[in-house]
């Protein structure tokens, strides 16, 4: 057998890094600093809507804000932080040795820093950073945009690249590195909704690249793709746009039902329930997601076939959504439960996820997604399904695995404190959005009128608790490594299921130089 | 190169190493430089400079050679187990799948212009009052040679303002000169392609260098021809990008189509240069090879529907 490395030493070991698990540090960090820079934006939008009229910011600034808010939070930090997820807990949870292709690993996780800084040094150049929206319809992206677009354009071209190369690395590790024994449908459930996610995003990124090339050439070299002066359309431009944008929800909160799937079981001290019917849903989802992008298009003007068409396919995805939501809840039924704080977490995301799945039922009724497209309402949906969907469920990963990852424990008290204070702050944030956005309060705006004042009160208040919350989870997150309760138990949890619980605890640089037996 | 790595028996795993971050600063510089050359070509009052680009452009290239040299010099001293070349195979394919739904992007663009938007634009069913109000005396055809903009008059006459101006071409492609011969061409190149696998898997080291050089013959006539077409577009069609949505989706399509081919050329020209003058390749060890062939046939299969959808039909 070989010796075992440790790790280089300095800044080389980050640099040069082919270790999954260096790699997956990479990631996490990465994540978390877009996620403190993202939340700065939001924090300047919520205080600038504190009250009706202009405050603090210019209406462009406004725009660009929420621009990049919606760009930061979405290929910044949600996806990179699964992705460093994956990278940690893939080759640990199927016994393998490392990722497949572990010097690609680390050109996927480099690309993206540069990708931000060309995405946020836009905000220093000559007029302004992308303001059309974090979905960039043409011709506001087009015709409109000012000339940092070109900038935006090709910094989503690198994060392309970065998550097509690192989901082709998650689909060959898992489908090529499984340790003997360990079948497809014995995999745990992290593994199998990120294979699915990996397909939709090596699927959806080349339409996304596409989009933006095809703006790059009606701005710079004279297409008409875009512009019905020339026989295009800017209709065109959202269909291909939510033909990525569709999946690219169910990219963010795939692995996150994964993450869920995991803790629940653990804490519950059962297993999961339903298995077979987690993957098929899973799988389902995945299929459905592709069919039912114009939901968000409801009031371009398409014809009533499509718009039926549409929504009733939408529709159809609760079903699978539904029977996911079933088998937590049946997980937990007659468990012996404890709640840890990723427990709660994952409580937190069980129940407002379904809220927000709710809303999006609602949403999906063509007739009244007329009058509720582009409010608040939609605002306050997509917030429940990403926020207390994807953000939680990173957060409950975080307090899970830590412990394995660097030997120490974090502070339960603090931690569950940080659930309380992120649950409280996120609904009195985004729960009043429902009502200002059902009475009519459109989104992206910097002023509105008087009526919606104590709704949007209550919402910035709301936004300042639960981005005063992330400040103790990050003090949680560093204390913890520097100065935690060492563990060295393996299991770490009584009911944590899965080959990362038989390694030792910090789990070594390599681990599964040789695969393991499953039986 | 030495802890993991246990010969053909344990999985590789590569110690540390500077490629990767050397090739995302260079492309980053190049994504740089684009975006400031484009910018001062469309935006600016200077010329467009490029060095940046180029530059990049450089760097890219020469590290993106020095990866693939370095697994292949890795593959011939055994380092590589059949788990790590299968890696490397499920890597090409999935690689191969995301360029299908790159092409299945612009050909999904084609077909909504052609079969909705256009004949929208044109007043069709419900959409009569966009005909009448916005784009009055446009009739829809394809391929498109009047634009909306030109049925209204131009520019300074149609509604919508700020949008740049759209002449289009004179004439259309026709599909029975140079297409036709392309095709014949690139689908005689799949074949002689195939053979060379067949003749290697054989073996038989100088037939196959004999299909495969045959194939890049072809390959690079085809990248001429079109080049030809793209002169005669610009010189006697008046078909140009800024010819409206007709010469944008050919364009784009086409244009696109004979990257790849280039890359995909390239590719097997490499392929070539190693079995020829590296001896490289074995019956049963050439994915290199294998590779660069799997990517031709698939440029291969998106020229048939190049053909049928946007010059024939
Ligand atoms: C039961 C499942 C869901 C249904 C039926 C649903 C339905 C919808 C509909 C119809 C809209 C369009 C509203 C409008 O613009 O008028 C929408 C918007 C949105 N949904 Fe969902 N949704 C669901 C789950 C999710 C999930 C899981 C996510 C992400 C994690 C998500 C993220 C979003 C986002 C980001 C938008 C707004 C996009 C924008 O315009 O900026 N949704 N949803
Ligand atoms: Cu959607």
């Amino acid at each position: 057998m070989s010796e075992h490395h440790g790790p280089a030493k300095g800044i080389k070991r980050w640099i040069f890094a082919t270790n999954h698990k260096d790699i997956g540090t990479l990631y996490l960090w990465f994540s978390f600093a877009m996620f403190i820079i993202g939340g700065a934006f939001a924090m300047i939008i919520r205080a600038e809507l504190f009250q009706p009229g202009l405050q603090m910011i210019s209406p462009e600034f406004f725009n660009q804000m929420t621009t990049m808010h919606g760009l930061v939070m979405v290929f910044g930090a949600i996806m990179p932080s699964f992705v460093g997820l994956a990278n940690w807990l893939i080759p640990m949870m199927i016994g393998a040795p490392d990722m497949a292709l572990p010097r690609m690993n680390n050109l996927s996780f480099w690309l993206l820093p540069f990708a931000f800084t060309v995405l946020l040094s836009s905000l220093f150049m000559e007029g302004g950073a992308p303001n059309f929206g974090w979905t960039f319809y043409a011709p506001l992206s087009t015709t409109y945009a000012p000339p940092s677009v070109t900038f935006f354009i090709f910094g989503v071209h690198l994060m392309g690249a970065s998550s097509i190369m690192g989901s082709i690395n998650i689909i060959a590790t898992v489908m090529n590195m499984r340790a003997p024994g360990m079948t497809y449908m014995k995999m745990p459930l992290f593994v199998w909704t990120w294979l699915i996610t990996a397909f939709l995003l090596v699927a959806v990124m080349p339409v996304l690249a596409g989009a933006v090339t095809m703006m790059l050439m009606d701005i710079h070299f004279g297409t008409s793709f875009f512009n019905a002066a020339g026989g295009g359309d800017p209709v065109l431009f959202q269909h291909v746009f939510w033909f990525f944008g569709h999946p690219e929800v169910y990219i963010i909160i795939l692995p996150a039902f994964g993450v869920v799937s995991q803790i629940i079981p653990a804490f519950s001290r059962k297993p999961l329930f339903g298995y077979d019917s987690m993957v098929y849903a899973t799988a389902s989802i995945a299929f459905l997601s592709f069919i039912v992008w114009a939901h968000h298009m409801y009031t371009v003007g398409m014809p009533i076939a499509g718009e039926l068409f549409f929504m009733y396919a939408t529709m159809l995805i609760a079903v699978p959504t539904g029977v996911k939501v079933f088998n937590w809840i049946t997980t937990m039924f007659k468990g012996s439960i404890t709640f840890e704080t990723p427990m709660l977490f994952s409580i937190g995301f069980v129940f407002l996820f379904t809220i927000g799945g709710f809303t999006g039922l609602m949403l999906a009724i063509a007739p009244a997604d007329v009058q509720y497209h582009d409010s608040y309402f939609v605002v306050a949906h997509f917030h429940y399904v990403m926020v207390a969907g994807a953000v939680f469920s990173m957060s409950a990963a975080i307090y899970y695995w830590l412990p394995k990852w660097c030997g120490r424990m974090y502070d339960e008290t603090m931690g569950k404190v940080h659930f309380w204070i992120a649950f409280i702050g996120f609904n009195i944030a985004f729960f009043p959005q429902h009502f200002v956005g059902l009475a009519g309060m459109p989104r992206r705006i910097p002023d509105y009128a008087l009526q919606f004042t104590d709704f949007n009160m209550m919402s910035s208040i709301g936004a300042f608790i639960y981005g005063a919350a992330q400040i103790l989870f990050l003090f949680n997150v560093i204390r913890t490594i520097v100065a935690g309760k060492k563990v060295d138990d393996p299991q770490v949890w009584e009911g944590a299921q899965g080959l990362e619980w038989t390694i030792p605890t910090p789990a070594p640089y390599h681990t599964f130089t040789t695969p393991p037996q499953v039986k | 190169m030495t802890a993991q790595t246990g010969g053909a028996d344990t999985y590789y795993v590569p110690e540390q190493s500077r490629l990767a971050i050397c090739l995302a600063t260079s492309v980053a510089v190049l994504i740089l430089g684009a975006a400031i050359g484009l910018n001062q070509m469309t935006f600016g009052s200077g010329d467009a400079n490029w060095t940046m680009l180029w530059l990049g452009l450089l760097g890219f290239v020469v590290i993106l050679a020095v990866w693939f040299r370095q697994t292949i010099v890795e593959n011939r001293a055994g380092m590589n187990s059949a788990q790590l070349k299968h890696s490397y195979a499920l890597g090409m394919q999935w690689f191969i799948f995301s360029e299908v739904m790159f092409f299945a992007c612009f050909f999904g663009v084609l077909f909504y212009v052609r079969n909705l938007a256009g004949p929208w634009l044109g007043g069709e069913g419900a959409k009569l009052m966009t005909n009448e109000v916005l784009w009055p005396a446009f009739d829809f055809s394809w391929p498109m040679q009047t634009t909306p903009q030109e049925a209204v008059g131009g520019v300074a006459d149609q509604i919508p303002a700020n949008t740049g101006t759209f002449v289009g071409p004179k004439e259309s492609v026709s599909w029975s000169g140079i297409p036709l011969i392309n095709t014949i061409l690139l689908l005689t190149s799949s074949v002689t392609c195939h053979f060379a696998h067949v003749a290697l898997k054989a073996d038989k080291r100088s037939a196959f260098n004999l299909w495969l050089g045959l194939t890049l013959i072809l390959g690079f006539t085809f990248v001429g021809f079109q080049a030809y077409e793209y002169y005669e577009a610009y010189n006697h069609l008046g078909l140009t990008l800024e010819a409206g949505i007709y010469g944008s989706t050919f364009f784009i399509l086409t244009g696109f189509h004979g990257f790849h081919v280039c890359m995909g050329a390239i590719m097997l020209s490499v392929q070539w240069l190693r079995s020829t003058v590296g001896g490289h390749f074995t019956p049963d060890d050439q994915f290199g090879f294998e590779a660069s062939s799997w990517y031709w046939h698939f440029v291969d299969v998106v020229w048939v529907g190049l053909f049928l959808f946007v010059y024939i039909l």
